[in-house]
C-alpha cells in the first residue's frame, strides 16, 4: 500500500478534474521492455527465416535473376533492422494506447506529464534518445566486457551507464527520453463497474444499530468492509462480524453474516455520507 | 434463519427486493443507477477508440463522445464529494482517465502530422535552434581545419584519425591514379541499391546517437561533430596534396551537401538539448529541457528524411554521375533547395 502510494501523482484534466495517475514502476517498465526486445528478436528471426527460404528458392529456380532478388531481400533485411531499432518503439507508442505490445502486456502506457496532451514530438524525442539509453550502452558493454578499446572501453561503458541508471535517481522514475520530452509511464488499469452495494435487499430493517456504533467507524473501515462484502469470503465475513461484534458488545449470529455486514455497511455508508454533504468527513477510526 | 442476537438488533419484516433506480437504498446509489447507462455506453466508445477500430464506432457515439465524457467527468467529480463508493469512484476514475487521453489525444493522424512537418513545422523547427545550429558548423569546420593542419605536419596523423580498412588504398603516399580510381564510380547499377539502403541505415543510427548524446549537455555531440568532420579534413588534404582537390570535393558534394547538412542539424539538435538542461534560463530545468527536447525531436525527424535522399544521392548518384561538374551540379542544386527550404518555407503561420 506504501509503496503504491508513493507512486500517484496528481494531474489535471482540462476541464479541471483532478485525476490521480499511478506511476508505472522501474520494475514493470523493465519487464515491458523486455518483453519488446524478445519480440523484436522473434520478428528478425521469423523474418531472416523467410527471406532466406525465398533467396534459396528464387537462386534455385532461375539463377540469371538471383542477383535482383537477392538485393532486393537484402534491402528488406536491412531496412527491417532499422525499422526494429528505431521505429518499432515510436510506431506503437504514437497510437490510440500509447503502449508497445511489451507495455499493453504489463498494463502500463505512455503520458505527458502534467495536463498537456502526448504529442507526436514528444513520442519521437523519448525514442530517439532511447538510442544512447540502451543501444549504444549494450554494445559498449558487451565491447567492453569483451576486452575490446581496453582502459578507454571500460571508461565508456561506465559513462553510458549514466543514461540507463537514469530511472533510479529520480523520483519519478524517468528516463532520459522521459525528461526531455515531458512524458512518463503510468499504469492504465481498467477497473469494471461492479455491482452497487444497496440493491440487494435492504438487510437494514433487520438489524438496528446505534449511534455509538455507527459514529465510531469512518471512510477507511467503510472500503474496507466494502471489500470484503464484494470479495465475498466466508472466512474473511467471519471475522470482520466478530470483530465489530467484539467490538460493540454484541454477540455474532451465525450463517447471517453477510446480512449482518450489508446492512452495516449500508447503514454506515449513509450515515458517512450524509455527514458528507454537511462538509464533515470522517477518514477513520482514529479521526 | 437461525439468528441468536440481542439488542439492539430488531427484526423487522423484509421489503421487496428491489430492480429499480427508486428502490437502491442509498442516495448515492442512486446517483449512481441513475448515471450508469452513460457511463457504460462510454466505456464501450473508449474502448473501441482505444483499438484503433473508430470505423465501428458509430457517428452517433462519435458525436457524443465529448458529451458523455463530461458527463462521465462532472459524475466523477459529484460522486468525490458524495458517494464514499470505493468501487465506483474506482471505476469512474479510471474511465474518465482513459476517456481523457482519448477525447484530448494525439488523434492526428501519421499523414496529417506529416503535412504539418513538411509544411513548415520542420523549418521553423530548424530556424528556432539556429545558434546551436551556428555552434555546431563553428566546431565543424574547426574539426576539418584540424584535420588537414595535423595531417598536413605529420603523415602517421592520418592512420591515426581515418581508421582504414585493410586494403583501402587512400593512404598518404598513394599514386594519384590509385586515388583517382577511388574516386570513380561504376558503370551498371548493381548492388547499389543495397548499398544505398546500408547507407542510409548506417548514417541515421550515427545521426540518431549524436543527437542522443547530446543529453549529456551537448559535450559528446560536439566532439563527434569535431572528429568526424576533423577526418574529412584529412582526406580533403590527402587528394589535395595529389592534386585531385577538386575532383575529391564534387565526389563528396553529390551527396555530402544533403549528408552534412544532416549531420549538422543532428548535432545542433542533440546541442539544443544539451544547452537547455545547462542553461535553462529563468525557466524550470524541465520546463526548458522538454520544450528543447520537442523541438529538437522535430529536426531529427527531418534528418531522417535528409539522410533516405543522401542515401540515395550516395548510393545511386555518386556511382552513376562520373563527371566532376555535373557531381558539383547535383550537389550544389541540393543544398540551394534545402537552404531555400529551412530559409522560406513555414514563414506565413509563424
Amino acid at each position: 500500500m506504501k509503496r503504491v502510494d508513493r507512486r500517484i501523482r496528481a494531474m489535471t484534466t482540462p476541464e479541471g478534474i483532478a485525476m490521480p495517475v499511478t506511476l508505472a514502476g522501474r520494475g514493470a517498465r523493465a519487464a515491458a521492455l523486455a518483453l519488446d526486445l524478445g519480440l523484436i528478436v522473434f520478428g528478425f528471426f521469423i523474418l531472416i527465416l523467410v527471406l532466406g527460404s525465398i533467396g534459396m528458392n528464387l537462386s534455385d529456380a532461375e539463377n540469371g535473376k538471383s542477383s535482383a532478388v537477392g538485393e532486393f531481400l537484402f534491402v528488406v533485411l536491412i531496412l527491417g533492422v532499422f525499422l526494429c531499432r528505431y521505429v518499432y518503439f515510436t510506431a506503437f507508442e504514437l497510437g490510440p494506447r500509447g503502449a508497445t505490445p511489451g507495455k499493453r502486456a504489463l498494463g502500463i502506457r505512455v503520458a505527458a506529464r502534467g495536463d498537456r496532451r502526448l504529442t507526436a514530438e514528444a513520442v519521437l524525442a523519448r525514442n530517439l534518445l532511447r538510442d544512447a539509453e540502451l543501444f549504444l550502452p549494450l554494445i559498449w558493454i558487451i565491447g567492453s566486457i569483451g576486452g575490446e578499446g581496453g582502459i578507454a572501453g571500460y571508461a565508456a561503458a561506465a559513462w553510458l551507464l549514466v543514461f540507463v541508471l537514469f530511472p533510479f535517481f529520480n523520483r519519478d522514475a524517468l528516463r532520459a527520453g522521459d525528461l526531455v520530452a515531458g512524458t512518463w509511464v503510468i499504469e492504465s488499469r481498467r477497473p469494471r463497474l461492479q455491482a452497487a452495494m444497496s440493491i440487494g435487499e435492504d438487510h437494514r430493517s433487520q438489524y438496528h444499530f446505534d449511534e455509538a456504533s455507527l459514529s465510531t467507524y469512518g471512510e477507511h473501515e467503510l472500503q474496507v468492509l466494502e471489500r470484503v462484502l464484494r470479495e465475498d469470503r466466508p472466512e474473511a465475513l467471519r471475522q470482520v462480524t466478530e470483530t465489530i461484534c467484539a467490538k460493540f458488545g454484541w454477540t455474532p449470529g451465525s450463517g447471517d453474516e453477510h446480512e449482518f455486514l450489508e446492512a452495516f455497511y449500508a447503514a454506515l455508508r449513509q450515515r458517512l455520507e450524509s455527514d458528507m454533504r454537511f462538509g464533515k468527513r470522517k477518514k477513520d477510526k482514529f479521526s | 434463519m437461525a439468528l441468536t442476537v440481542n439488542l439492539p438488533f430488531r427484526r423487522r419484516e423484509p421489503p421487496a427486493p428491489p430492480h429499480d433506480v427508486a428502490a437502491a437504498a442509498l442516495r448515492s446509489d442512486r446517483f449512481r443507477l441513475e448515471r450508469e447507462t452513460d457511463w457504460r455506453r462510454l466505456e464501450e466508445v473508449v474502448t473501441r477508440l482505444e483499438k484503433n477500430r473508430i470505423r465501428r464506432v458509430s457517428d452517433a457515439d462519435l458525436l457524443e463522445l465529448p458529451v458523455l465524457y463530461r458527463k462521465a467527468a462532472s459524475s466523477l467529480a459529484v460522486a468525490r464529494e458524495t458517494s464514499l463508493d470505493a468501487a465506483t469512484l474506482d471505476y469512474l476514475e479510471g474511465l474518465v482517465r482513459r476517456a481523457a487521453l482519448q477525447v484530448h489525444g494525439p488523434r492526428e493522424g501519421f499523414g496529417r502530422w506529416m503535412l504539418r512537418f513538411l509544411g513548415g513545422g520542420w523549418a521553423r523547427a530548424v530556424r528556432e535552434i539556429w545558434l546551436d545550429i551556428c555552434i555546431a558548423l563553428a566546431v565543424s569546420i574547426a574539426g576539418a581545419v584540424a584535420g588537414w593542419l595535423l595531417v598536413a605536419r605529420d603523415d602517421a596523423w592520418y592512420y591515426a584519425l581515418v581508421s582504414s580498412d585493410f586494403g583501402d588504398t587512400r593512404q598518404p603516399g598513394a599514386s594519384r591514379e590509385v586515388l583517382a580510381e577511388t574516386l570513380e564510380g561504376t558503370k551498371d547499377a548493381d548492388g547499389l541499391a543495397t548499398f544505398a539502403t546500408y547507407l542510409f541505415s548506417h548514417n541515421s543510427g550515427v545521426a540518431i546517437m549524436a543527437f542522443a548524446l547530446g543529453f549529456a549537455f551537448g559535450v559528446p555531440t560536439l566532439l563527434l561533430g569535431f572528429y568526424n568532420l576533423a577526418i574529412m579534413g584529412a582526406m580533403l588534404w590527402l587528394f589535395f596534396q595529389a592534386g585531385l582537390g577538386i575532383d575529391f570535393a564534387a565526389w563528396l558534394s553529390i551527396h555530402g551537401t544533403t549528408e552534412l547538412t544532416a549531420f549538422l542539424l543532428a548535432d545542433a539538435a542533440g546541442l539544443h538539448i544539451g544547452r537547455a538542461m545547462a542553461f535553462p534560463g529563468d525557466r524550470t530545468l524541465m520546463a526548458a529541457t522538454q520544450k528543447a527536447g520537442r523541438r529538437a525531436a522535430t529536426v531529427m525527424a527531418g534528418v531522417v528524411i535528409m539522410l533516405v535522399c543522401a542515401g540515395l544521392l550516395e548510393g545511386f548518384g555518386r556511382q552513376l554521375v562520373h563527371v566532376t561538374p555535373t557531381r558539383f551540379a547535383v550537389g550544389g542544386t541540393m543544398l540551394v533547395l534545402w537552404l531555400g527550404y529551412f530559409t522560406l518555407s513555414g514563414r506565413r503561420r509563424a
